[in-house]
């Protein structure tokens, strides 16, 4: 039992963990706020995790443990993790909770509103609310989780080579990620999808992966850094272990966590940025069934039927707000500042 | 008597429990004198300290019991506002670590400053010449050139300088050092010291020397209070606890010093680990550690502090035994 | 100082050049300049190879590249779609937005601030779990859901404000626009000083402060605030870039004739001179913006010195 006197902030550090200024000639995302809340929580989280481990095996094991017996007693966790597996479900099965056809509409029951079997009434085009609204989840949820499978994988290969082997490629790949940040997603994302004619979910996943990497990469590589300094590491290389090896078994399970928590939160941005897009008219296209194609098509008659509006966005909000905060309570269990 | 703190607790609500951290200290200093309040981390020193001050962090710290008698006055009685005006005008404090307690963005001139303006109310071109004052009286050289530096830009002891004239800007009766000397090179310690008693015989002042280091206790402090487990095991005049210490954990403590007239022997080290706050063994808060220990009354009752001599108090049933073996 | 100023901007080439490139490379490679020239109608075949020539697009794109940042640097960004100058259109478009923009950064500081330090010094309390769960589910929904709702209420339903904004766009129109615009860095505003305040709450310089015997509100202003606000300004500072540049969807729901308006034109008409200069401007905002925000932290922080 220490003595009851709170912890201290590192004074080496500015305080309030701002970013080094030395990092680049770019900082910020430019994704917007989402992104940059991701970014700067995992890298509090990287920044918090100092060489302070018992040893080389039994610590990440016990940070997961340790995380995991916090996030089973967090309510914000159970009801996060509970809404994106009911997700899931629908978006596997959607039929399951509605026996209708998402494409069968009669345009003589356009914008009307709430009647039996039909609970959130017809869109602008005669179609059945609730229907559709079940079968955008598939959708939302295939983009945002493929999309943040890309980032990841991508960036933390990127990231982390560059972390590790440091030098020239390490310099190249930041001016690369600040070559990307240096762009604003929604323009990006308008420029390049503008001229795509493909109606498939697949040019938006590209452009996400395209855009989205160097943020997990950045994200990578830093706590790859931190790991990197680790005594344990550092005796493990006096041993004469190997680069994969070292890289493998005693820096990627350190430095994991960061990005796990970075693309949950993410996914949740990346979702909202589908639906974004496909409301400036460039992401999915009909007959593809979407939230944010039902609500860009419902923005056009909100005054006369706000509840076409309303639903999708409703779904699309809580869907968000799932990762995010399954994002941030992962955050705070693996974070030791906070224990 | 300046202060006069009588069975004082404080405890702390954490996530794994309440914390004991001080359960019943009583601790009188005179003006001019220095008591010295010996103790490892966790015997609750500083948490004393803090309460006295009233810079307790609270939640998750409360003062549940005692009072706190200064110039006569019981300072858990007052206003927070009352407390405020007390606090670093009539008694002051000096931190372990001078970089971190001092405000890394403002200039030492400006933090000095700030006592004269908001106690004194003082203009700012005055309160910046007192500043300099200041800085020179505690011999931090060229200081009318030094006065707008940052904190970062001074060495340890100069920083702890300026802590320490930082507390005795407005000539307070009683100062609070907590191990004012622990974070400083070995040579910059004594000057630290020296400089600090010297000011507290200028200004007549009460000095309460928390620390854990008993070389730095023997040459500068009147008296001697041991903290175990949140409780003042002995309390003493410092020659008489040096000579023959009346409690086995002193006792412990002044046999694990290295001394050069034993080189040669294995040092002496008490067994086991202080008692985790939040589960304080019943009866001597020692018991687990005492060579000393019988099961009764040492394992069933806590010992009251039981008076040696006229100045000197043990909270061990058996003392006697202690101060004669 | 000057030496550091110098690196900086040497960094910044690369950065510029590789962002203007990539999105030079993006609007010619994948769309056909040409066809929007003719307005709605195809161009027959003539037509076409002559304009190609004319604006020098029958030469390998790197050349184009070349070509036009000369151009842009000799203040020439080429012409619009309807034949306007691009640089008559930034002239109308940049005031717009940067009004929109500045009413973004006000709200971000005063309420974002605000909030972010009343949850700071009460963390735990009713107020910041409330305003902590306030801030996640703005930051949930997306601007384009929270500006369409805030347009429906309060300009059609309640019928506060214009539900689009005029020609002129003077302040008082783009108060609701500038919120929405600045809605999600307003939350992030808000996280970022709570966890700050908190953070440093506990410092040792901040219990020094206490123990000094200065009033609370001393405390809070001069000794906890200054040191708190350092990473929140350094935020607030690179938002600015990243807000001109995310004013698209506002500034489309709100029918709004800034930047983001202009651009979204260029784009649908593929009007590759509008597009890259105004994202030529925008990159170069950011970047300045990052640049002055670096230069800010140092004067934020002493302990900070660029070599």
């Amino acid at each position: 039992m220490p003595e009851p006197q709170p912890p201290r902030p590192p004074q080496s550090e500015p305080p309030g963990g701002g970013r080094a200024p030395e990092d680049g000639a770019v900082a910020a995302t430019g994704m917007g706020g989402a992104m940059d809340l991701a970014t700067s929580e995992g890298a509090t989280l990287e920044g918090a995790r100092g060489p302070d481990g018992a040893g080389p095996r039994d610590r990440p094991r016990s940070l997961w443990s340790d995380a995991w017996r916090d996030l089973r007693r967090n309510p914000v966790f159970l009801v996060s993790a509970l809404l994106i597996l009911f997700l899931v479900f629908v978006s596997l099965w959607p039929s399951a909770i509605a026996p209708g056809n998402p494409l069968a509409c009669d345009l003589a029951k356009a914008q009307e509103g709430s009647q039996p079997g039909h609970p959130f009434g017809f869109n602008g085009q005669g179609c059945d609310v609730y229907t559709r609204t079940v079968y955008g989840a598939r959708v939302s949820v295939t983009v945002g989780v493929l999309a943040t499978l890309g980032v990841a994988v991508l960036g933390s290969v990127l990231g982390g080579l560059a972390g590790f082997f440091g030098g020239v490629w390490d310099a190249i790949l930041s001016r690369i990620t600040d070559i990307f940040f240096a762009i604003p997603v929604v323009l990006g994302g308008l420029v390049l999808l503008s001229v795509v004619t493909s109606s498939t979910i697949w040019p938006v996943i590209g452009f996400m992966v395209l855009l989205g990497w160097p943020q997990i990469s950045r994200i990578a590589r830093g706590s790859v850094i931190t790991a990197r300094q680790n005594d344990y590491v550092q005796a493990a290389r006096a041993l004469g272990a190997s680069s994969p090896r070292m890289l493998l078994r005693h820096i990627a399970p350190n430095a994991v966590a960061p990005v796990i928590v970075v693309a949950t939160i993410a996914l949740g941005t990346y979702i909202a940025l589908e639906a974004t897009l496909s409301y400036l008219g460039v992401g999915l296209k009909p007959p593809t069934v979407s939230w944010g194609i039902d609500i860009s098509s419902a923005s056009a008659y909100i005054r006369q039927a706000p509840h076409a509006l309303l639903w999708p966005a409703g779904a699309l909000a809580v869907t968000v707000l799932a990762f995010i905060m399954l994002g941030d309570a992962v955050r705070d269990a693996l974070d030791p500042k906070l224990r | 008597m300046l202060l006069d703190v009588r069975d004082l607790r404080v405890e702390f609500r954490t996530r794994d429990g309440v914390a004991h951290a001080v359960n019943g200290v009583n601790l009188s200093v005179d003006a001019g004198e220095t008591l010295a309040v010996l103790g490892e981390s966790g015997s609750g020193k500083s948490v004393t300290a803090q309460a006295v001050m009233g810079i307790l962090d609270s939640p998750p710290g409360r003062v549940t019991g005692g009072e706190i008698l200064f110039k006569g006055r019981d300072l858990l009685g007052l206003k927070e506002e009352e407390r405020r005006r007390i606090r670093g005008a009539e008694m002051a404090m000096i931190f372990q670590d001078a970089l971190s307690s001092l405000n890394p963005v403002l200039t030492v001139g400006a933090q000095l400053a700030e006592m004269f303006t908001v106690h004194r109310g003082m203009s700012r071109k005055d309160a910046r010449a007192r500043a300099v004052e200041l800085m020179d009286r505690v011999r931090i050289p060229a200081a009318r050139e030094r006065v707008d530096d940052y904190p970062h830009q001074f060495s340890g002891g100069m920083r702890q300088r300026i802590m320490i004239a930082m507390a005795m800007a407005l000539e307070p009766s009683l100062i609070i050092a907590d191990e004012p000397t622990t974070a400083l090179d070995v040579t910059v310690q004594a000057q630290v010291m020296d400089l600090l008693a010297e000011l507290q015989r200028e200004l007549d002042m009460g000095l309460v020397l928390i620390t854990h280091d008993l070389g730095v206790v023997a040459d500068v402090a009147d008296r001697i209070a041991v903290m175990y487990a949140g409780r003042i095991v002995e309390s003493a005049p410092v020659h008489d606890l040096y000579k023959a210490p009346a409690h086995p954990y002193t006792r412990g403590l002044l046999a694990s010093i290295p001394r050069l007239d034993q080189k040669g022997r294995e040092l002496y080290a008490i067994k086991g680990l202080p008692p985790s706050l939040t589960d304080i063994p019943p009866g001597c808060p020692f018991n687990p550690r005492c060579p000393m220990v019988r099961d009764t009354p040492c394992r069933t009752e806590v010992p009251p502090l039981f008076e040696v001599a006229a100045d000197r108090g043990s909270a061990c049933f058996f003392w006697e035994e202690c101060l004669h073996g | 100082m000057g030496r550091y100023v110098i690196r900086r901007l040497l960094q910044m080439i690369p950065v510029f050049v590789g962002a203007t490139l990539l999105i030079f490379l993006m609007v010619n490679v994948m769309g056909d300049p040409v066809a929007g020239l003719c307005g709605d109608k195809e161009c027959d075949p003539a037509t076409a190879a002559q304009l190609r020539r004319e604006f020098g697009l029958d030469k390998p794109v790197w050349q184009q590249y070349l070509t036009y940042m000369g151009n842009v640097f000799t203040g020439d960004f080429g012409t619009a779609f309807n034949g306007q100058k691009v640089t008559e259109l930034m002239s109308t478009a940049f005031p717009v937005t940067i009004r929109l923009t500045v009413v973004a950064v006000l709200f971000e500081i005063v309420v974002g601030i605000a909030l972010g330090v009343v949850t700071g010094l009460r963390r735990g309390r009713p107020v910041d779990t409330a305003v902590l769960v306030l801030t996640l589910v703005v930051i949930s929904v997306p601007t384009f859901v929270t500006g369409l709702l805030l347009q429906l209420l309060l300009g059609v339903q309640w019928s506060w404000i214009r539900p689009s904004v005029s020609a002129e766009a003077p302040f008082g129109e783009l108060i609701v626009p500038g919120l929405v615009l600045a809605s999600v860095s307003l939350a992030y505003v808000t996280r970022l000083t709570r966890t700050s305040i908190a953070e440093n709450r506990r410092a040792d310089y901040v219990r020094t402060a206490i123990a000094k015997g200065l009033p609370r509100r001393r405390v809070v202003t001069r000794h906890l605030l200054r040191n708190s606000l350092i990473p929140v300004v350094t935020f607030i500072g690179t938002d600015v870039g990243a807000l001109m540049g995310g004013a698209i969807v506002t500034e489309r729901i709100f029918n709004i004739h800034g930047v983001g308006f202009q651009l979204y034109q260029g784009i649908l008409r593929q009007n590759t001179q509008t597009v890259v200069g105004f994202v030529t401007v925008l990159v170069l905002v950011f970047l300045v913006a990052n640049l002055l925000v670096d230069l800010l932290y140092a004067v934020l922080d002493p302990r900070i010195r660029y070599a």
